[in-house]
């Protein structure tokens, strides 16, 4: 049976003196140093994690040419699939990222300002390379598409850029059917709302977007626990739950939440 | 053992690489006909579609053909699909697009209407019958042998496709995903083979099944040199 995915992810930025650290933060902010990017990879290749997210959070140019280098050390060490995310925004950023190693690419903002670019890296390289990620944020106002109740109030949710400082109109849900339609392999389901708090994800966002597409859905933002975890796969319907700090500071290992979804009668590898 | 990796530019062979280090083996990557007509043993990765890997694989089909009567081959995703006779992808309704034909089969699309296409993450092999890639070797093999993963019945690996190739006799382990397809294949010689899975992202698993066609080919180039 196909199992659901239980996902790390490192938020990689350069530090003072310019070497990539891996940071954590809440609400995509407040980041704090959490250690060594090609450490942390190598660590959870042996913990038992089924795929590894890589995100680039510098903003750079010159940032972009060392966090390849480190995507190259990365990819060395990890014989899982490899995810890196950050600042792609033509073809030619998607193949570099996949010559350094990433088994799939993770676009936000280059893909909701040029959409074909979704198309193009499909045909290029197949769909099973796009991952297509959403900054989502609720919205309780009158603008959106698609309304869900959440406590009795009636909510949309809205694609963000810039890690949600900044608004674009455009309706999640409208989002992902295209982006699928487009050609995307997967959908990176992200929460402004959630991101950091560890209250658990944003359960009627991610069902919303697994009821809209058939592509996989990754969970992200809020986990404080396997509990989460358990809620996002059968409330939500998500194929994958990916979390940061709760296993970056230890607070869980991945085992512990496998083996508690495993008695729970949630298809996990063990 | 050297093995050759076949670079016809499908992407990321950062992995297939160190994986196959690990098992020990000395990697060349090549798109050099000459190069791959040579060589000890094979591996045909394959990322993408398969129209595009039959175009872009398309100067190394004739050594292929001729590499498959005395070498080992290893073909990986859209590499193995390659290595079968024919497949409907990319085709209208009906027709179909040639393979290599060195193993019989047919490569159709997955079922849409029971499961969600593509087949993306960790499924479970069901080992139909013996071969040294899931078996793994004894004797000199073993001593070479690093991970304690063994590649059997309901072990985990990670797949990413669309496409599959049904089960039959030349199948070796299958993956019920809505329906049987053929997870592991070769011919009957034995030495054409493949995973519909990529063996260089299934941790532990993958890394043994890189050992064991390592070892196979050692072994395979052993026997040779015995009888001649």
């Amino acid at each position: 049976m196909l199992t659901k995915r239980i996902i790390p992810c490192i938020d990689v930025d350069l530090d003072e003196d310019g070497n990539p650290a891996v940071y954590t933060g809440v609400h995509f902010e407040d980041l704090q140093y959490t250690g060594d990017p090609v450490e942390m990879a190598k660590a959870y290749n042996e913990s038992g994690a089924d795929e590894f997210v890589f995100l680039d959070i510098t903003a750079s140019a010159e940032g972009r040419e060392t966090m390849l280098d480190v995507v190259n050390d990365v990819a060395d060490e990890v014989f899982i699939p490899l995810t890196v995310g950050g600042g792609i925004r033509t073809t030619d950023d998607i193949k570099e990222t996949l010559r350094a190693g990433a088994d799939k690419v993770s676009i936000t903002t280059g893909a909701l300002e040029r959409p074909e670019l979704i198309n193009d890296g499909a045909k290029a390289f197949g769909s099973q390379c796009i991952v297509i990620s959403v900054d989502a944020r609720r919205r309780f106002d009158e603008a959106g598409e698609h309304y869900v109740e959440i406590d009795g109030e009636s909510c949309w949710f809205e694609c963000t850029k810039k890690g949600g400082r900044e608004g674009t109109g455009i309706d999640v849900l409208e989002w992902a059917s295209e982006a699928e339609s487009r050609g995307a392999g997967e959908l990176f389901v992200n929460s402004i709302d959630k991101d950091g708090t560890k209250d658990g994800y944003d359960l009627p966002l991610t069902k919303a977007v697994c009821d809209a597409v058939d592509t996989p859905v990754i969970a992200s933002s809020g986990c404080g626990g396997p509990e989460d975890m358990y809620d996002v796969f059968t409330e939500a319907g998500a194929d994958a739950g990916l979390a940061a700090s709760i296993f970056h500071f230890d607070e869980y290992s991945i085992e512990e939440t496998k083996r508690y979804l495993d008695e729970r009668g949630v298809p996990v590898r063990l | 053992m050297k093995v050759t990796i076949i670079d016809y530019g499908v992407g990321n062979l950062r992995s297939l690489r160190r994986g196959l280090e690990q098992a020990d083996a000395t990697v060349e990557i090549s798109d050099d006909p000459q190069q791959i007509a040579t060589a000890e043993a094979l591996v045909l990765p394959g990322v993408g579609a398969f129209g595009e890997c039959v175009r872009n694989s398309r100067p190394f089909h004739d050594v292929l053909v001729e590499a498959a009567e005395d070498t080992p081959i290893l073909g990986i995703c859209v590499g193995l699909q390659l290595l079968f006779t024919e497949s409907t992808e990319g085709v209208p309704d009906g027709e179909t697009i040639d393979g290599l034909d060195l193993i019989p089969g047919r490569v159709e699309r997955l079922p849409t209407t029971a499961v969600k296409v593509p087949h993306m993450g960790w499924n479970q092999l069901t080992i139909e019958r013996e071969h040294p890639i899931v078996a793994g070797i004894d004797g000199a093999a073993s001593a070479t042998r690093r991970t304690v993963a063994s590649v059997d019945d309901g072990a985990y690996v990670y797949f990413v496709h669309s496409y599959a190739s049904t089960v039959d006799s030349h199948t070796v382990a299958s993956c019920d995903y809505g329906f049987d397809s053929a997870a592991i294949a070769t011919n009957e010689a034995g030495n054409v083979m493949g995973t519909q899975f990529h063996p260089e992202k299934s941790g532990p698993i993958g890394l043994r099944l890189l050992e064991n066609f390592v070892a196979y080919a050692e072994a395979y180039h052993d026997d040779r040199a015995a009888v001649h």
